[in-house]
C-alpha cells in the first residue's frame, strides 16, 4: 500500500497527488512514468511522474479526471492509501545540451513537461516553454514552468489570459519568426501532440512526443501499448514513451486509444451509481 | 495389493456445455475413495522410473503408498519435501510426457494417474490446515541473503528451497501479485488463483520476504542488489515478451497478444467486469492463432466470455500441436473449432481501425525442419477470408530484455535467453538463472526443476563462503 501525502485540486478536473514512494523517488528521471492500481478491483493505469522529492521520499502525479480510475483517485485524500504503485518505468528523456529547446505542455502535460524543462534548463539549454489551457481558470503551474524556463509562452483557447488560441499557432509564430529551435518536446493530449508535430515538420525541427497509449503491465509484457513509428511496431512502455513525432502513425494511435470508450463510460457510470456518497 | 488394474480412476469434471459458460475449475478432483482406489493400482515397482521421470524427483511411489495407507500427513510431507508447489503441478504439469510416461503400468495399460494423486494430496493439505505443516524441521540460519527476481514457478522454487536450507530470501516481483505466469497466464478454470496464492503463502511461511511492484532493471539493478547486501541473485524473470506475426493489419483494435488477452482476463479479472474495472473486448467470432497450451487457454477463455464461434488457427496439423493432448480434447469438447493447416496472411480492418476479417493461406506439410516437425508451406492461390472480429495471437514468447539489458556481464543468446551452466550459473559472478528466461517458453515443472538445480548450486556457493 502506498500513502497519499498530499492532494491538491489544481483546476477543475485536474488534480495532483503526492504519494509516498521512496524507492521510486530515488530513481525517477524526467519523462518516466509509474503504473498504479487504486484498489483491488482497479485497472493498471500509467501516469507520468510530474515531480519527485528524494529527500521526502515522494512522487507527484497530475491527472485529468476522465474515467473510473481517475475518478477513484480524485476521491482520495491525504492519508488514504492506493494499493499498487510501480515504477519508474519507460525510458527517460534524453537530456543533453543542444541549444534552444521548446518544451510544450497541454492539459495534464503542463505538469509532465515541467521536470523535462527543468532538466533541459539545468543542462544549459535555452528553454522556451509553451503551455495552453482552454481558459484562464484551467491553467496551472505557471510559476513552476516560469522558474525552469528562459521564456514562457502561455496561450488560452478563449483568449481569457495571455495569447488567444492553441499551442500549434504559438509554435508556428515561434519557428516561423526565425527563432532557431534545436528540439521540441511535447506532452499532452494526442491531438495536440499530432498538430505540434505537423507544425514543425516543414521546418525540419526534431520533435519528440510523449505518447500515452493504453497500457496494462507497463513492462513490455502485453503489447497493448504498441504504436507504429516509422513503419515499425514499438511498445511505448519499454521502447518509449518518447518517439519522433514526425514518424508516429497518429491515426492508429488515436484509434487504439479509443478501443474501450463505450465500456469505459459504462464502468464510470456504474461506479458513480454505487459510490454516490463519495466525495 | 489388489490384482493388477489397468484402468485408471476417471477424473470427475464439469460437463462441457456447463463449463464452457463459467470460469470455475474444469477438473473437480478425486474424492478420498477415488484417490485410494487409484493409489492402490500402484505396484510399488522397485525401479521407480516415475521418480526419475520427474524434473524435481518427487518420491512418487512413497507418497502414493501413503495415500493408499490413509496416512495423508505423511503423503504431504513426502511430496512437499521435493515440491513446494504440488497443487499447481498436480494441475498443470504434463505428467503424460514425464512421470506417467515411464510408469511400469504404461507398458500394459493406463499408467497411474500421478498428477491427479498429487493434486489430491495438495488439496487435502489445503483443506486440512495444521495437520501437515509441523513436519518441517526449522533450518539453521546462515545469515546469507539471496535476491530472487521474479515469483513464477522458478523463483518460488528457488526461494522455498533456499529458505529451507536456512538462507534469507527476498523475492522481487514486478506485478502487483506473486505467481508470474501462474497468475497472469494460466486461466482460473485450469488453475484456480486461490490455489496459486495458497502455495505462494506456503513459500512466504518459510520466511521468504516478498516485495511486489518492484521491477528489477528499473527501480534497482542486479549490481545494486549485489552491492546492497545480497550474496547471490537468481533471475527467474520468465519469457514475458509476446511474439507477433509481423503481417499487415496486426495493430487493428481487438487484435491481442495472448499475453495481453490472458493478463486482462486472468490477472486483472476482466471476466468479472464491471465488478473489476479492467476491460476486454470480445466479439462474436474469435480466431486464436497458435497450437500451444496458451492458444488453448486463450480460446477457452474467449468461449467463456460469450463468443459465438472460436477458432484455433494453426499452420500445421493436429499431430504437430505442442499443446497437451488433454487440453486439446477439453477445447474440442467445449466446442472450439480447429482450423488446421491454416496460416494468416493479413488482417482486414474497418475504417475505424477494428479487425473485421483475416485472410489466410491453406498450408501443406513439407520436409521436417530444425524442430523435427514437418515444415508448413503455403499453397499458392489458396487464400480465403475467415470472418472474425477478434484475434488473439498466441505464437509464443521470448524473455523480457529488461534485466539482461541493464546487467553488465550477463551473456544472452541471439534469442534473448540468458546463458547458463548446468548448475544455473550465468556468466556473471554471483548470479544464477533458470526457467523460461534461460530456455524460452517451456513448462511450469521444467522451470521448477531448473530452480531446484540453481538452489543447490547457490547453497553450495554460499556455504563455501561460510568460513
Amino acid at each position: 500500500m502506498y500513502k497519499i501525502l498530499l492532494k491538491e485540486d489544481l483546476v477543475p478536473n485536474i488534480h495532483l497527488l503526492k504519494i509516498e514512494a521512496p524507492a521510486i523517488a530515488a530513481k525517477a528521471q524526467p519523462g518516466q512514468f509509474v503504473v498504479l492500481r487504486v484498489d483491488e478491483p482497479g485497472e493498471r493505469v500509467p501516469m507520468t511522474i510530474a515531480d519527485w522529492d528524494e529527500e521526502e521520499g515522494s512522487i507527484t502525479i497530475v491527472f485529468v479526471e476522465v474515467g473510473t480510475t481517475t475518478r477513484k483517485l480524485e476521491s482520495l485524500m491525504a492519508g488514504d492509501l492506493i494499493t499498487n504503485l510501480v515504477g519508474p518505468l519507460g525510458l527517460p528523456t534524453h537530456i543533453e545540451k543542444l541549444g534552444t529547446i521548446v518544451c510544450v505542455g497541454g492539459c495534464y502535460g503542463i505538469a509532465s513537461i515541467m521536470p523535462i524543462a527543468r532538466a533541459m534548463n539545468e543542462a544549459g539549454n535555452k528553454v522556451i516553454s509553451v503551455i495552453e489551457a482552454r481558459s484562464k481558470n484551467l491553467l496551472f503551474w505557471e510559476d513552476k514552468l516560469r522558474s525552469v524556463s528562459d521564456q514562457l509562452i502561455i496561450t488560452t483557447g478563449d483568449g481569457s489570459y495571455a495569447a488567444k488560441g492553441w499551442i500549434p499557432e504559438r509554435i508556428k509564430e515561434l519557428v516561423g519568426g526565425g527563432n532557431k529551435v534545436d528540439l521540441m518536446i511535447a506532452v499532452g493530449c494526442t491531438y495536440m501532440m499530432m498538430l505540434c508535430a505537423e507544425t514543425t515538420k516543414p521546418f525540419g525541427i526534431k520533435t519528440i512526443v510523449h505518447l500515452n497509449p493504453i497500457m496494462v503491465d507497463g513492462t513490455g509484457m502485453c503489447g497493448c501499448c504498441r504504436v507504429s513509428v516509422g513503419g515499425a511496431t514499438k511498445f511505448a512502455c519499454v521502447d518509449g514513451p518518447e518517439f519522433d513525432g514526425h514518424l508516429v502513425d497518429w491515426d492508429l494511435l488515436i484509434a487504439r486509444q479509443g478501443a474501450y470508450l463505450s465500456k469505459e463510460l459504462y464502468s464510470l457510470q456504474m461506479w458513480e451509481c454505487q459510490n454516490w456518497n463519495k466525495h | 495389493m489388489a490384482k493388477l488394474n489397468l484402468n485408471r480412476e476417471p477424473m470427475p469434471r464439469q460437463k462441457p456445455e456447463v463449463r464452457a459458460k463459467n470460469f470455475n475449475e474444469v477438473a473437480l478432483g478425486y474424492s478420498a475413495e477415488q484417490a485410494k482406489a487409484e493409489a492402490s493400482r500402484c505396484i510399488q515397482c522397485p525401479k521407480r522410473p516415475c521418480t526419475e521421470g520427474c524434473p524435481v524427483h518427487v518420491d512418487i511411489p512413497d507418497f502414493i503408498k501413503a495415500i493408499h495407507d490413509g496416512d495423508m500427513p505423511e503423503a504431504v510431507r513426502i511430496l512437499k519435501s521435493k515440491n513446494a508447489l504440488p497443487g499447481i503441478c498436480g494441475r498443470v504439469c504434463p505428467q503424460e510426457t514425464q512421470c506417467e510416461a515411464v510408469c511400469s503400468l504404461a507398458k500394459k495399460g493406463a499408467p497411474i494417474a500421478i498428477g491427479r494423486l498429487e493434486r489430491y494430496v495438495a488439496d487435502w493439505e489445503r483443506t486440512n490446515t495444521g495437520l501437515a505443516r509441523s513436519v518441517l524441521d526449522p533450518p539453521v540460519l546462515t545469515r546469507k541473503r539471496v535476491a530472487v527476481v521474479g515469483s513464477g514457478p522458478a523463483g518460488l522454487t528457488v526461494a522455498a528451497d533456499l529458505a529451507k536450507m536456512g538462507h534469507s530470501i527476498t523475492i522481487f516481483e514486478a506485478l502487483h501479485v506473486a505467481g508470474g505466469v501462474l497468475m497472469y497466464g494460466i486461466p482460473e478454470f485450469r488453475l484456480p488463483k486461490d490455489i496459486v496464492q495458497a502455495e505462494v503463502e506456503y513459500v512466504t511461511s518459510l520466511g521468504v520476504e516478498l516485495k511486489l511492484d518492484w521491477v528489477v532493471g528499473k527501480i534497482i539493478s542486479v549490481d545494486e542488489l549485489l552491492n546492497n547486501g545480497y550474496d547471490a541473485v537468481f533471475l527467474g524473470t520468465g519469457a514475458g515478451l509476446p511474439m507477433f506475426l509481423n503481417i499487415p493489419g496486426e495493430n487493428f483494435n481487438a487484435i491481442y497478444s495472448a499475453n495481453e488477452f490472458l493478463t486482462r482476463v486472468n490477472l486483472m479479472k476482466a471476466y468479472k467486469f464491471p465488478e473489476y474495472d479492467t476491460l476486454v473486448e470480445i466479439g462474436r467470432r474469435v480466431a486464436v492463432i497458435g497450437g500451444g497450451n496458451v492458444a488453448m487457454d486463450s480460446a477457452r477463455c474467449a468461449l467463456r466470455l460469450d463468443a459465438d464461434e472460436v477458432y484455433i488457427v494453426y499452420r500445421r496439423s493436429e499431430a504437430e500441436m505442442p499443446a497437451r493432448r488433454e487440453e486439446v480434447e477439453n477445447a474440442k469438447e467445449e466446442g472450439i473449432h480447429f482450423k488446421l493447416l491454416t496460416n494468416p496472411k493479413q488482417f482486414l480492418g474497418s475504417e475505424r481501425n477494428w479487425v473485421v476479417g483475416m485472410e489466410c493461406y491453406e498450408m501443406e506439410l513439407g520436409e521436417p525442419d530444425e524442430s523435427g516437425r514437418r515444415r508448413p508451406i503455403a499453397k499458392p492461390g489458396s487464400e480465403f477470408i475467415l470472418d472474425v472480429d477478434t484475434v488473439v495471437v498466441a505464437l509464443g514468447t521470448t524473455p523480457n530484455p529488461l534485466v539482461p539489458s541493464t546487467t553488465e556481464g550477463l551473456a544472452t543468446t541471439s534469442r534473448g535467453t540468458v546463458v547458463i551452466e548446468k548448475t544455473g550459473q550465468t556468466t556473471k559472478p554471483k548470479v544464477w538463472a533458470g526457467g523460461d528466461v534461460t530456455t524460452g517458453a517451456a513448462t511450469v515443472i521444467s522451470a521448477m526443476g531448473a530452480g531446484k538445480v540453481a538452489a543447490s548450486s547457490i547453497d553450495e556457493y554460499l556455504r563455501g563462503n561460510v568460513s
